[in-house]
């Protein structure tokens, strides 16, 4: 064997060895992540599965855990994302649409045009807690141009009434004009007609005082009675239309706030599938006599649609596991053991109760956490599963 | 220098080929693109008589930015004929034909000076309704294009532009379209396929049917051949000498033997300038340019 070849053998050897010393080196950083992702994964299973049933999704927060659910934020996370969805997917589409199809030729314009275009991919990196701040003053309290969060200075779909304690123990109201309107004066004698809660109006006598009352009863005349000149409450029903600015700590706030932090998400998703549509297509469509507007709404939208709704979807799993913005605008509001009845009602949010939980001292409160993270979990797959599967029905060759 | 034969001067001209064809190289009269254009020529029946001027053009130039892309081009586009645009890649022809359907304006950067009227219609205006221009004319591209969708819906897009259509009226249409654009055979049974799923000449046939939908004066096809193989571009050959008698064509190729084939009349473009002008018997067979000369026979180019 000559030397060049020898020489050639042993690097040979050396360089096989190399190459497979690198190929080990790339499986074990992958291992990396993914021995990562399984050990958490059991963790949250193990200590989380145990607590997981239907009741878990079913019943509302309590101060014991074995009876905390998860209902409110479920029904809060879908409330907050229906309003984000709603509002950024016409948002980011639009413009998107602007960005991608209706560039500009003059030069000035040009200039603003690309500026849009590098600030929102700017702001697509911005830390979402920054955005729940811009919230909290330009959607939670607007500035404070409409007065403070107990007193909006603007209201609409709600009624009004007194409370008045019965005296068969039963509560009555009575309707009232407006949140500051004085409260009826009852004579005594008089009957009213009072609203039991649920909205079926009884009658009801008014009394002077107690010596009335018994000596009405003892006669056999209308019981349940009020005593004259009882102080009232005065409470307010909100319909499921009801809306107030400003917009206070509600569905709506969130929503919104929501939106902020995925808005650059879907306008850069969307120019990215409109980019994907082949300027041919556009030609064709002009060349056709289209108008601009025809040539978007008939050809290229048509074509991007699964490619946007991709996009939008994932952007939508991003906003459902966004707990930092939502902290700040429900102001450590927590507790909340409804479901939200209209767009300015109080919320929670399921990150927001899971930090909750597993902020708690008690131990038995960490599992319910995890029970909570495997319910999100569960969300998100499903999300990402019907991103994928849009992607794979619909997204069709375009030329 | 620019040529400009007079109708009349080119009929005059027409057996010129005959007596100059045994003197090879001298003015290309025996080149077989000669021979070419006079098969041509029988296959339609011979020379058609004057026609009206469609499109006039006068002192056209553009620029691209700083580029000046056009330089004073001055043509007469006859009626219900085909002119060719040839000439080497670069040379202004696409853009020329591009101003007539005011394609241009969707590029950033693109300024037009002169006149170019489409019967009496100022086609430069700033007032011009671009979209009713380009239902009157309509264009073909290079690349086939069909859209992503049925090949009933291709047909019936531009026509739906520009209308409400009721569904049998749509149906007419479509098959009218398909029919001139001899494709409606091949595809009668699956109207409702996609139209990429067609093979490249049909696909090129489809947008040519898609363009005819809305009863274009003037159809401009930009190299409409050139992605496709020869079987193919002969089909297409074949349609542009068909429709001939119904629309004004214009189109740009870059295969001399097809301008020779297909047209009536030929314009040589060269570095932004119209060199040469007239009846594609002309230009092939007694070019009055010696830069034409030497691109129609194939000395450089």
């Amino acid at each position: 064997m000559s030397v060049v070849e020898q020489s050639i053998t042993s690097r040979m050897r050396r360089r096989k060895l190399i190459n497979s010393a690198f190929v080990a080196l790339c499986v074990a950083t992958a291992s990396v992540s993914v021995l990562i992702l399984i050990v958490l994964l059991t963790s949250i299973v193990t200590t989380g599965l145990k607590h997981l049933d239907l009741a878990f999704l079913t019943s509302f927060p309590s101060r014991n855990p074995e009876e905390a659910g998860l209902k409110a934020a479920i029904w809060g996370s879908i409330g907050i994302c229906a309003v984000c969805a709603v509002v950024s997917l016409p948002l980011g589409v639009g413009t998107a649409v602007f960005l991608e199809e209706f560039k500009p030729k003059s030069r000035w314009e040009r200039a603003i045009h690309r500026f849009v275009d590098l600030n929102i991919r700017n702001l697509a990196g911005v830390p979402s807690i920054v955005y729940g701040i811009i919230a909290l003053t330009a959607f939670v309290q607007m500035f404070g141009v409409f007065g403070n969060l107990n007193e909006p200075a603007w209201t609409f779909g709600a009624t009004y009434y007194d409370e008045y304690s019965l005296s068969d123990g039963e509560v009555g109201y009575l309707r009232a004009d407006s949140r500051d309107a004085p409260a009826a004066e009852l004579a005594a004698g008089s009957v009213v007609e009072m609203l039991t809660y649920e909205g079926a109006s009884i009658e009801v006598g008014v009394v002077g005082d107690f010596d009335a009352f018994f000596d009405a009863e003892e006669a056999g005349t209308v019981p349940p009675v009020v005593v004259a000149g009882e102080d009232s409450y005065r409470g307010e029903r909100r319909a499921w239309y009801y809306l107030q600015l400003p917009f206070g700590r509600g569905v709506l706030a969130g929503g919104l706030t929501l939106m902020l932090v995925i808005l650059p998400v879907v306008i850069i998703s969307a120019s990215e599938a409109l980019r994907a549509v082949p300027n041919s297509l556009r030609e064709g469509a002009l060349a056709a006599g289209a108008t601009r507007w025809q040539m978007v709404w008939k050809m290229t939208l048509p074509c991007a649609v699964p490619g946007i709704m991709t996009g939008s979807i994932l952007a939508m799993s991003r906003a459902i596991g966004e707990a930092a913005p939502i902290l700040v605008i429900a102001g450590g509001l927590v507790f909340v053991a409804f479901t939200p009845g209209h767009l300015m009602d109080e919320f929670t949010a399921m990150p927001l109760q899971i930090y909750n939980w597993a902020s708690r001292p008690q131990e038995e409160f960490h599992n319910v956490a995890a029970s909570g993270i495997i319910v999100l979990l569960a969300v998100l797959f499903v999300f990402n599963a019907v991103a994928v599967i849009i992607r794979q029905l619909f997204q069709k060759p375009l030329q | 220098m620019i040529h400009h034969h007079s109708t009349d001067e080119a009929v005059a001209m027409q057996d010129v080929p005959e007596t100059s064809q045994p003197d090879p190289g001298s003015g290309g009269g025996s080149n077989p693109l000669s021979q070419v254009v006079q098969r041509a020529m029988a296959d339609r029946g011979g020379e058609h008589g004057p026609a009206d001027t469609a499109l006039v053009v006068r002192d056209l130039s553009c620029w691209y930015s700083a580029f000046k892309a056009l330089h004073s081009i001055n043509m007469d586009i006859p009626d219900n004929r085909v002119t060719a645009l040839i000439g080497p890649s670069g040379c202004g022809k696409s853009t020329f034909l591009r101003w007539i359907n005011r394609m241009n304006d969707l590029i950033p950067g693109a300024r037009v000076e002169g006149k170019l009227e489409l019967h009496g219609l100022d086609l430069l205006s700033r007032e011009l309704d671009v979209v009713d221009l380009r239902r009157r004319v309509g264009m073909v591209f290079q690349k086939p294009n069909p859209f992503p969708k049925s090949i009933y819906d291709n047909v019936a897009f531009g026509p739906r532009l520009h209308r409400k259509m009721r569904k049998s009226e749509t149906d007419d249409l479509v098959e009218r379209s398909l029919r001139k654009g001899a494709l409606w055979d091949e595809v009668k049974d699956r109207l409702n396929q996609s139209a990429l799923g067609l093979s490249g000449g049909q696909q090129q046939r489809l947008c040519i049917a898609r363009a005819i939908a809305v009863s274009p004066e003037v159809l401009l096809m930009d190299e409409p051949c050139s992605a496709l193989d020869p079987q193919a571009t002969l089909r297409i050959e074949e349609l542009i000498r068909d429709l001939r008698e119904q629309y004004t064509i214009v189109i740009v190729t870059h295969n001399m033997q097809q301008a020779a084939r297909v047209s009536d009349q030929t314009a040589f473009f060269y570095e932004g300038k119209l060199i040469e002008a007239g009846k594609t018997l002309d230009i092939f067979t007694n070019p009055q340019n010696k830069q034409t000369e030497e691109y129609v026979t194939g000395r450089f180019g």
